[in-house]
């Protein structure tokens, strides 16, 4: 029964890991129909600016507590920057072509920033400070899930919560399911649908760094192609939760850390993709939008 | 009209392309073109990077006393990434650059797809760090580290009679330098009789958390874990292990025996023993050309470099004694001429490997690599 907690747990923290990139992929898809290959990038970028933030804030002796918070602040902001960037010149003239153009700009922008960062940083590994400390209380029960297990759990619950208010209750959540029901009638009522989609990539990118900085803490080292290893697995979970769909990235990215953990802890962690992608393959032929997606009308 | 330009266009490309390889093709001869080939970027450029330097530092020497019979020596160095794929265009690359011998390549998995291309080339290549067994079955494959076949024993006789290991976890990366390493060692305790091997397992490389087969090693019970593969993924699984709680000691291979897993596991390697390349603090050929790296970079070498500098080395002597840039007359001079390196005075044998090289383990103490043996 431990063994079988223990494994929970591990797939359950994995399945969060997902789930933090999976719901940019989410978004952005639910607005715009555009699988957005950047993103894991930009979670690569977040990983990279919290930790130079830390490092040089590290040196001048400030608390933990601070280090984290201003890290997470200046890895959202220069994620946001680069989310909106990327959204500007890559696809925004291509909003009329038809949907293979921008997913090849989505993959040249992807291939882009690795190579960008590869050369203005290193190519190397980098030793990931742990800003999440080994919390007192948490001690008796580190042997199963550890203090920053908990921390990415956590994080993933309140910000799929948090997005879910976002889109049902404000403004801005209105005007971006309008935008994703039908653009041409959201721009008719007088909503900036240039703006909305500027809005869902801001925010889609905030919370990848926010998630590259927590996951980064988790695993202890960054480089270059982190994201586009962490971007092909969130991707997988955001299509087997279905696409579009906020609760549906989550439960698709815990879907698929826990078959792994399992598959690993059951049977062999050779076989681990085996079993997950056989599961995605099965789930996809009997539900082809996914679990929570909603079938696609045809426009007539 | 428009095809008349175009045609014009072409010609003067054609013309151009023409003058500008001109110089190239008239070099040709005058000089012995010495390829390095490894992988120089990418997340395992620490494993081949030492190399680059242990080539320049020797043919500086060589050239500085004008060259070996008169020829001066150019090194020709390609980047493969540890890629398998690249690897093939760099051997490509090297082979149509008219390359007399290679060092190189470092990773198994590439040294193994490059090997086809210069075997039908006639091009004589010296590793100082590929271990993979099956290279031996190529006749121009040379090599100044011990084979796997060497290393497996090593890690698990250490497992077992200095750690005194009853039941094993052997964990691989399934590649082609990881998983025989793991097979040795599985072969190897089970042959012995002295330990259970407990769990047998590959991970997936590059996977994003290893919780799942950390919990595993720890219900197999297992006193210490065998590890086959790179850095990356070791450190990893030591950081899970220690936040995990989990206290089996780790042993692995010398593609961990490298400052970089260090640096990234920090706290958490502390205690991890690697096998790796013979200590040579006590050679003096090894102590100078340390020097002469400190003086040249102002840093400390890395990993394989005594093996890079050896190789290096023995090459260009036997070039010398062979006379030619020929691959049979250096074959021959490889196997019978004996030479001084930093990891001894070595020849080859009839698999390529270089005698008297051996393994030590080391053990993380205080965030340096010291040896156990």
């Amino acid at each position: 029964m431990d063994y079988f907690i223990e494994l929970l747990f591990s797939g359950l923290t994995k399945g969060s890991i997902y789930g933090l990139i999976a719901l940019g992929y989410t978004m952005v898809y639910g607005i715009i129909g555009l699988i957005n290959f950047a993103h894991g990038e930009i979670y690569m970028i977040g990983a990279f600016t919290s930790f130079i933030v830390a490092t040089v804030l590290s040196i001048y002796g400030f608390p933990l507590l601070a280090i984290v918070v201003i890290a997470a602040v200046a890895a959202a902001v220069w994620s946001s920057a680069y989310g909106y960037t990327v959204e500007k010149v890559a696809y925004r003239p291509l909003r009329q072509a038809p949907r293979l153009s921008p997913l090849i700009s989505a993959i040249g922008m992807s291939i882009f920033l690795q190579n960008y960062v590869l050369l203005a940083q290193t190519s190397d590994y980098l030793p990931f400070p742990a800003l999440i400390p080994e919390f007192a209380f948490m001690e008796p029960v580190a042997h199963i899930v550890g203090s920053s297990d908990l921390v990415i759990l956590v994080t993933t619950a309140v910000v799929m919560l948090a997005l879910t208010l976002l889109i049902k209750f404000t403004k801005i959540g209105k005007a971006m399911r309008a935008t994703a029901q039908d653009r041409t009638m959201a721009v008719l009522v007088g909503i900036n649908v240039d703006r909305v989609i500027s809005a869902t990539f801001i925010i889609g990118s905030a919370l990848a760094a926010i998630g590259g900085m927590l996951i980064a803490s988790h695993i202890g080292q960054i480089n270059f192609y982190i994201g586009f290893l962490a971007g092909i697995k969130a991707f997988t979970a955001a299509v087997l939760g279905g696409i579009g769909s906020i609760p549906g990235a989550v439960l698709g990215s815990m879907v698929l850390g826990l078959t792994e953990a399992f598959a690993t802890g059951y049977v062999s962690s050779d076989y681990e993709d085996v079993f997950a992608f056989s599961l995605l393959v099965l789930i996809l032929i009997f539900k082809p939008s996914g679990l929570l997606g909603k079938a696609e009308t045809k426009k007539v | 009209m428009r095809f008349g330009l175009k045609r014009k266009l072409f010609v003067a490309t054609v013309a151009l392309g023409f003058a500008l390889a001109m110089p190239v093709t008239g070099m040709a001869g005058d000089t012995i073109k010495l390829g390095v080939a490894g992988a120089h970027s990418g997340d395992l450029a620490s494993y081949g990077l030492p190399t680059i330097k242990a080539a320049e530092l020797v043919v500086a020497q060589y050239n500085a006393k004008g060259g070996i019979n008169g020829k001066q020596i150019e090194l020709l160095i390609e980047d493969d990434v540890c890629k398998p794929e690249v690897a093939t265009n760099t051997a490509t690359k090297l082979v149509t650059d008219k390359v007399d011998v290679v060092i190189g390549h470092i990773c198994s998995g590439a040294t193994k797809a490059a090997m086809p291309i210069y075997k039908s080339a006639g091009v004589l290549v010296m590793s100082p760090s590929a271990t993979s067994d099956e290279l031996s079955d190529y006749p121009n494959f040379f090599r100044t580290i011990a084979p796997n076949a060497a290393q497996a024993p090593a890690m698990a006789d250490f497992a077992m009679d200095v750690l005194g290991a009853t039941k094993i976890a052997v964990i691989h990366d399934k590649g082609d330098y990881g998983k025989p390493l793991a097979e040795g060692a599985k072969k190897r305790v089970e042959e012995s009789g002295k330990a259970k091997v407990v769990l047998f397992e590959g991970i997936t490389p590059s996977g994003l958390d290893y919780g799942a087969i950390v919990q595993k090693i720890k219900r197999s019970g297992a006193d210490v874990v065998i590890f086959g593969g790179y850095h990356p993924e070791a450190s990893k699984i030591v950081t899970i292990m220690k936040k995990k709680r989990l206290t089996a000691k780790f042993v692995s291979d010398d593609g961990v025996k490298d400052d970089t897993f260090i640096k990234v596991a920090g706290a958490a390697a502390e205690g991890v023993y690697a096998a790796g390349p013979q200590d040579n603090s006590s050679n003096a050929i090894a102590s100078a050309a340390k020097e002469a790296h400190k003086k040249a970079y102002n840093s400390d070498p890395g990993a394989f470099f005594d093996g890079a500098y050896s190789a290096a080395i023995a090459l260009l002597n036997a070039i010398e004694k062979a006379g030619s840039t020929d691959l049979d007359a250096v074959t021959k001079a490889l196997h019978t001429e004996k030479v001084d390196t930093p990891i001894g005075t070595i020849h080859f044998d009839e698999k390529g490997d270089a005698v008297g090289a051996r393994y030590s383990m080391y053990v993380v103490k205080d965030g340096k690599y010291v040896v156990v043996q």
